[in-house]
């Protein structure tokens, strides 16, 4: 199968008064129609950065310094900014991370998604508008009435669904969704979560799911990629990740998770994650890893594929000579 | 064994409009009690709109019942006055959701810190109010060096949430309510500030209110559990009972819903009935009516809690042979 979503070295940099913050540092990766991936990390691992070096809205002082993001076939990174404009909503949507700021107050709920089809398809007729906003929201399992509404009569999973309606209202063949319950209770985001699903099967488009909460990757995810400092540590299935986590970091991730089993154990991760402004030198994760070794304080560790495609950045793993 | 504090009967509505008044009961009759000598940890769950941050503006007097007292040993806390109103104020402390908000940019940590010295004169000298918030800072597990003269932008989630504890640690309290001290602050850390509260139950016998949305973490750091609906006790008991065998369908449906990350437990075995907006009951039956899937007829009537051994109760008519339990006695169920 042709991958949907390729990523390819992706750099990005924050010049900041500070100094240079990498803040992602060769990213690769790539994913395939229907299926769903879940971008796990510490704040300032680069997640959300990554979310919007995809749909090119780094604002600067960050720049997108180098690699590629193929969506389709087309390499995002070389489209203009009008082109650029086009491709979001209909080949790449984002499902943004607080839903409820991110709707018009005084626009009507179904007035902004005729906006969004407009802005791309500009000779659309107004019944067909209709139709198509009417269909999104109830893929989303919305009432009708709610394109009548304004934001703040909607709580906030319904908020969240309507940004996942308009997410999904062209089509997209890529749907990255940053954080999209972290604001929610836990019942509302079984049914958000269960809302993305149900859309990503009937589109069959490639989903990115952003987030801190393995649990929810558990439940979620085909694969998952852990970040740190910028880069992939680990790229595994969900099921290799949560049974037998290669990198250290992701093991020391993967047992810190509370269960019903360990009642009262905590085990944070020792440290604190470094500042992306003082990246230390070799692995960035050496001086937290409880396995270090000479070489990481010193050379990088390259990206090793393990039998059955996963991908680990550690010297542990490097192939012997 | 003298109570640190009471809830009896605790009801709090609030009105609005000028015309047509309409009214929203954010808790209906709570009773419970903390002795003063069992320093203990209790969660109050619920979903948003449940009333577990009404019952905490509650307990820190922020605002009135409308029906029903709150006493701090054995004095209602709207009637405290003068130095007796000082004293509650420094024993009953807060640790609020957003670490970043409770800062004021401009100053430093220290400025944080200080201030509550200075206000309650806990120090004579500044080398003894120094030592004070050194002390604290270590208990919290930060070192003073680290943290001492930094500005808030200086530190991270984690750090910050540790100096609210610190901050209300340095005035020595019997009671610490935190209103989902865990929810903004990355899973890694959470462990390291829930054990922080930990130890300060156990090494300096604080009792403390854990309010939370969150079962997982409530699971792990708590001794009992009430779990709230619409302003109403759904189920309370001993937390293990209640989260591994949940008896009301509203603490199943939650506890249902919880992501655990654990492969072989399948998210969402029961279905979701009702989606949330959906609601609009304002009879006075059972809150959870609308959503219920094993609805009656008789649930109209609102449900008595009913309990179910010696440590749980659950407020549903699925529960009826079993002997009721008036909302006053429901401490008695809950260990500490």
């Amino acid at each position: 199968m042709n991958p949907v979503l390729h990523v390819n070295d992706l750099q990005v940099t924050y010049y900041t008064d500070a100094g240079r913050a990498k803040a992602l540092d060769g990213v690769t990766l790539s994913l395939n129609a229907g299926e769903k991936l879940g971008l796990v990390g510490e704040s300032g691992s680069g997640k959300s950065t990554m979310a919007l070096a995809m749909m090119r809205m780094i604002k600067p002082p960050g720049r997108i310094e180098g690699g590629n993001v193929i969506v389709d076939g087309t390499d995002l990174t070389r489209l203009s900014d009008q082109q650029m404009l086009k491709a979001r909503l209909s080949k790449i949507a984002y499902i943004p991370q607080g839903a409820m700021n991110s709707l018009n107050p005084v626009m009507q709920i179904g007035a902004q998604m005729a906006d969004a089809i407009k802005a791309h398809q500009p000779d659309t007729s107004k019944a067909e508008l209709e139709t198509r906003s009417l269909k999104a929201l109830e893929s989303v399992d919305l009432k009708r009435s709610v394109s009548k509404m304004y934001a703040h009569e909607l709580s906030g999973g319904m908020k969240q669904r309507v940004c996942i309606a308009i997410g999904i209202l062209l089509n997209p063949k890529v749907i990255i969704a940053d954080e999209p319950t972290s604001a929610l209770d836990v019942v509302t985001q079984r049914q958000v979560m269960e809302t993305i699903d149900h859309v990503q099967q009937q589109l069959g488009a490639a989903v990115i799911l952003i987030g801190h909460d393995m649990g929810l990757m558990a439940q979620f995810v085909d694969k998952v990629a852990v970040m740190y400092a910028g880069r992939i540590m680990e790229l595994s299935s969900v099921r290799e990740m949560f049974t037998d986590p290669k990198h250290p970091y992701a093991q020391a991730l993967i047992n810190s998770l509370p269960n019903l089993e360990n009642k009262g154990v905590f085990q944070g991760i020792p440290g604190l994650a470094p500042s992306l402004l003082r990246l230390p030198g070799g692995c960035a994760f050496h001086p937290r890893c409880p396995m270090v070794m000479e070489v990481c304080k010193t050379a990088r560790p390259k990206i090793d594929t393990l039998p059955g495609g996963r991908q680990v950045q550690c010297h542990l793993y490097a192939e012997r000579v | 064994m003298a109570p640190l504090l009471e809830f009896k009967n605790v009801t709090k509505v609030y009105s609005r409009g000028l015309l047509s008044r309409s009214s929203t009961t954010a808790l209906n009759n709570v009773s419970f009690t903390l002795n003063e000598n069992e320093p203990t940890i209790m969660t109050v769950a619920g979903e948003s709109g449940s009333g577990k941050t009404t019952l905490a503006m509650l307990l820190l007097g922020f605002i009135n019942t409308t029906a029903g007292h709150i006493l701090y040993k054995g004095q209602d806390i709207s009637q405290l006055r003068g130095a007796e109103r000082m004293t509650f104020r420094r024993e009953v402390q807060a640790v609020f959701q957003d670490p970043f908000a409770v800062f004021n940019p401009f100053y430093t940590v220290d400025h944080l810190l200080s201030v509550p010295i200075e206000r309650f004169k806990l120090a004579r000298s500044k080398t003894e109010a120094r030592d004070r918030m050194a002390e604290a800072l270590n208990a919290v597990g930060l070192r003073p060096e680290d943290i001492l003269g930094r500005f808030p932008h200086q530190l991270s989630g984690g750090q910050r949430q540790r100096i609210n504890v610190a901050r209300a640690l340095v005035l020595r309290p019997r009671l610490l309510v935190a209103d989902e001290p865990v929810s903004m602050v990355d899973a890694s850390l959470r462990a390291n500030i829930l054990e922080t509260l930990r130890a300060l139950q156990r090494n300096y016998g604080v009792s403390i209110i854990y309010i939370t949305h969150d079962l997982t973490t409530a699971y792990h750091i708590a001794r009992s559990i009430v779990v709230l609906y619409r302003g109403n006790v759904m189920e309370a008991g001993d937390v293990d009972s209640v989260i591994k065998t949940p008896q009301h369908p509203y603490t199943r449906l939650l506890i249902d819903s919880i992501p655990w990350p654990d492969l072989s437990r399948r998210w969402g075995e029961t279905e979701l009935k009702v989606k949330e907006g959906d609601i609009h009951d304002r009879g006075a039956g059972c809150r959870f009516l609308a959503r219920c899937p094993f609805a009656m007829d008789k649930c109209q009537a609102p449900p008595p809690l009913f309990r179910l051994n010696g440590h749980q109760a659950a407020s549903c008519y699925l529960h009826e042979q079993h002997p009721q339990i008036e909302a006053e006695r429901l401490t008695e169920l809950l260990p500490v």
